[in-house]
């Protein structure tokens, strides 16, 4: 999935803090999974940024609404006649949903009730880790499945470097070195020898170096 | 022939080595400003008495006078710079233009690193780039020096003598790859090899057993990496702080053992008695000396260990 | 055995602690209460494990979010105590009572009335 993080009250009060009506959109997808924008945390933001501008003497109108995606024309069409109302919306939706809701509603501020973070899995309830980061070419195939381009620091292709100690990676912070993972995993499957094989020069073209990406099928296209 | 005794390059390391001599290096770190005095004398002090000078490449992420300038100016007072290139800074086109830079100026030794993380310098806010890996950039030096190409193909018109160059740690984990680590980078194109800093001697001598068993030692020369402690703080600071470094008990108990104004003394000493030792390893073909900051102790190790006159490779 | 407490507290019974989300205690203080307090089983003795220490780290991001608002956090406490501490149930609620008149009504009650005249 998609992990966020929630951003800071301070931040989102400043965005909106000029309107008169707002509107927070929850995502029903990856965020709501990783605790960052669905509808509890609508309810959530919600409350307190209304506690808060009351506070203030303000009268501004915090209405909710979680759809199903953000990612989809389908989904988004449902607030599209309600969101004229709005002098703003703030999503919860991971940036891709954020903008795609911009493109469609052009007329209307929509800012980012979170901070995207990366692809990844939920270790735990409460710890969510990076797993890819869609260079467009995958390798697993050739690392044991462990992906060195999301999680060595320095993305190596042929590590490790000489900074993993004890199965940790050099930075810290309790961050494994993929590179132990990878040639764990390779002994598990008895490949230790594939470890010497030279891993080619990387493609980063397919990558977010190459510029913004897309898929056509034209086998499934309309 | 043994395919170690030709040269491929003017590289006077590189002579030295397939002539048989013990070679020996050592180090310089850049300045943080623009004065290239600084670096012109640490280099006078040791001159006489090694055979190339690394220079640094903003080590440890910290912003530093760059590693090709600084060998421009060794090279221009008539030294032997090896260029230290990392690849945490530069992208395949950087690397490859400072590549030819150098060449420009006929610096002739490159060592091929992956760089320390920005997260650990001055700027670690910054991007990192790491478009190749360390053996990536050493097949790239490689196939500009022997192919005459660069990585897209086309012809480069005089292309780079680079004697290609790599480090390797015999310590850091995961141990079991160690040795196989190392073929990987001899077979990515590594010529020479300058090692972590040797404080652990036995587990050292293991590794190059092992070294030998694969027969990589006829392949690579391998130069063996020292840094003479000052202080006990520096032993206990190296043992328990740097990641990938080996500092047994008994070295850090001896630095302790004696009154602190005979310390840096004692660290020579266990420097010189390493030498020594490691002379007599099979596969061991010189040394490379970081003495961090203390780079005038350079000669006296090389003359005690029995290192000196160093060979002038103009004769050979 | 009866106890008094002061009547100005509303109970909302809750099988566990670990039912009341930072979405709850938030709506109470939207709605106009001065202060929230959660009773729940001593730390250990959940009877679905985990509940009542949930609740706890919940009331801690509900105390994070209303200082944030300008609300006051401290309107907000945890308490933990067994079944058998009827005495001690009571003790907390007189407590609790005269924190919250200590620290006011909920400043935003009288904005919002303010704002509706
Ligand atoms: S190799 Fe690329 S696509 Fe595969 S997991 Fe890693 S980042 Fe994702
Ligand atoms: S320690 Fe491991 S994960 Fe970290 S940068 Fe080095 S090889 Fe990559």
């Amino acid at each position: 999935m998609i992990v966020a993080d929630r951003k800071p009250i301070e931040e989102i009060i400043e965005y909106i803090k000029d309107a008169n009506k707002v509107l927070i959109v929850g995502c029903n997808e990856c965020v709501t999974v990783c605790e960052a924008g669905g509808k509890k945390e609508v309810g959530v933001l919600a409350s307190a940024l209304r506690m808060y501008f009351m506070n203030q003497g303000k009268d501004i109108k915090i209405d909710e609404v979680t759809l199903e995606r953000q990612c989809d024309h389908e989904y988004l069409e449902e607030i599209r006649n309600i969101i004229d109302q709005y002098q703003a919306v703030v999503s919860l939706a991971c940036g891709v949903g954020v903008q795609f809701m911009s493109e469609k509603y052009f007329q209307t501020p929509v800012f980012p009730g979170v901070n995207t973070c990366f692809m990844g899995v939920t270790e735990e309830r409460g710890v969510w880790s990076e797993r890819c980061q869609g260079c467009g070419q995958c390798i697993l195939a050739t690392t044991g499945g462990i992906c060195p381009v999301s999680r060595c620091a320095k993305r190596l292709f042929n590590g490790p470097c000489g900074g993993s100690s004890k199965g940790m990676c050099e930075i810290g912070g309790e961050v494994p070195c993929a590179w132990q993972i990878i040639i764990d995993r390779l002994t598990a499957l008895g490949r230790l020898d594939d470890y010497e094989k030279l891993a080619p020069i990387k493609d980063w073209s397919k990558e977010r170096a190459g510029g913004p990406r897309k898929v056509v099928r034209e086998d499934v296209r309309q | 022939m043994n395919p170690m005794r030709t040269t491929r390059t003017d590289s006077k390391l590189e002579k030295i080595l397939a002539a048989g001599h013990l070679a020996v290096t050592s180090e310089c770190g850049p300045p943080r400003g623009s004065d290239a005095e600084l670096i012109k004398k640490k280099a006078d002090l040791i001159k006489n008495h090694v055979d190339a000078i690394n220079i640094t490449d903003n080590q440890t992420s910290v912003t530093r006078l760059c590693s090709l300038a600084s060998c421009i100016h060794l090279k221009l007072m008539g030294l032997e710079p090896v260029l230290q290139m990392v690849v945490r800074d530069r992208n395949r086109i950087a690397l490859q233009s400072d590549i030819l830079g150098a060449a420009s100026f006929d610096i002739r030794n490159m060592l091929c690193l992956s760089g320390d993380h920005q997260k650990f310098g001055d700027c670690p806010q910054g991007q990192n780039v790491f478009d190749l890996d360390s053996m990536q950039l050493l097949q790239t030096v490689r196939q500009m020096r022997d192919q005459g190409k660069f990585l897209g193909g086309d012809e480069i018109k005089r292309p780079p003598r680079i004697f290609a160059g790599a480090a390797a740690n015999p310590f850091a984990d995961p141990f079991d790859i160690r040795v196989r680590r190392l073929a990987k980078k001899v077979a990515a194109g590594a010529e020479f090899i300058q090692t972590q800093c040797i404080y652990n001697l036995d587990r050292f001598e293991e590794w190059m057993k092992q070294v030998r068993d694969r027969g990589l030692h006829e392949k690579v020369y391998i130069l063996a990496g020292l840094t003479p402690f000052k202080s006990a703080g520096m032993a206990k600071y190296m043992k328990n702080k740097v990641p990938g470094m080996d500092v047994p008990d008994e070295v850090v108990k001896r630095m302790a053992g004696v009154p602190k104004d005979k310390q840096a003394e004692e660290g020579l000493k266990i420097c010189i008695e390493s030498i020594q030792r490691l002379k007599e390893v099979e596969g061991v073909r010189g040394f490379h000396i970081m003495a961090i900051e203390w780079e005038e102790k350079v000669p006296e190790i090389v003359e005690k260990g029995g290192l000196y006159p160093r060979p002038d490779p103009a004769a050979l | 055995m009866r106890l008094r407490y002061p009547d100005t507290i509303r109970i909302v019974r809750v099988p566990c602690t670990g039912k009341v989300d930072i979405v709850h205690i938030l709506r109470s203080f939207e709605k106009g209460a001065d202060g929230v307090y959660v009773v729940g089983c001593m730390e250990g003795d959940c009877r679905y494990n985990r509940g009542n220490l949930r609740a706890r780290k919940r009331v801690a991001e509900a105390r994070r979010i209303l200082d944030l608002v300008g609300i006051g956090g401290e309107r907000v406490q945890m308490f933990n105590l067994s079944s058998a501490e009827g005495p001690r149930f009571a003790q907390i609620a007189l407590e609790m009572t005269e924190k919250i008149r200590a620290l006011g009504p909920n400043p935003i009650k009288e904005k919002k009335n303010k704002m509706a005249a």
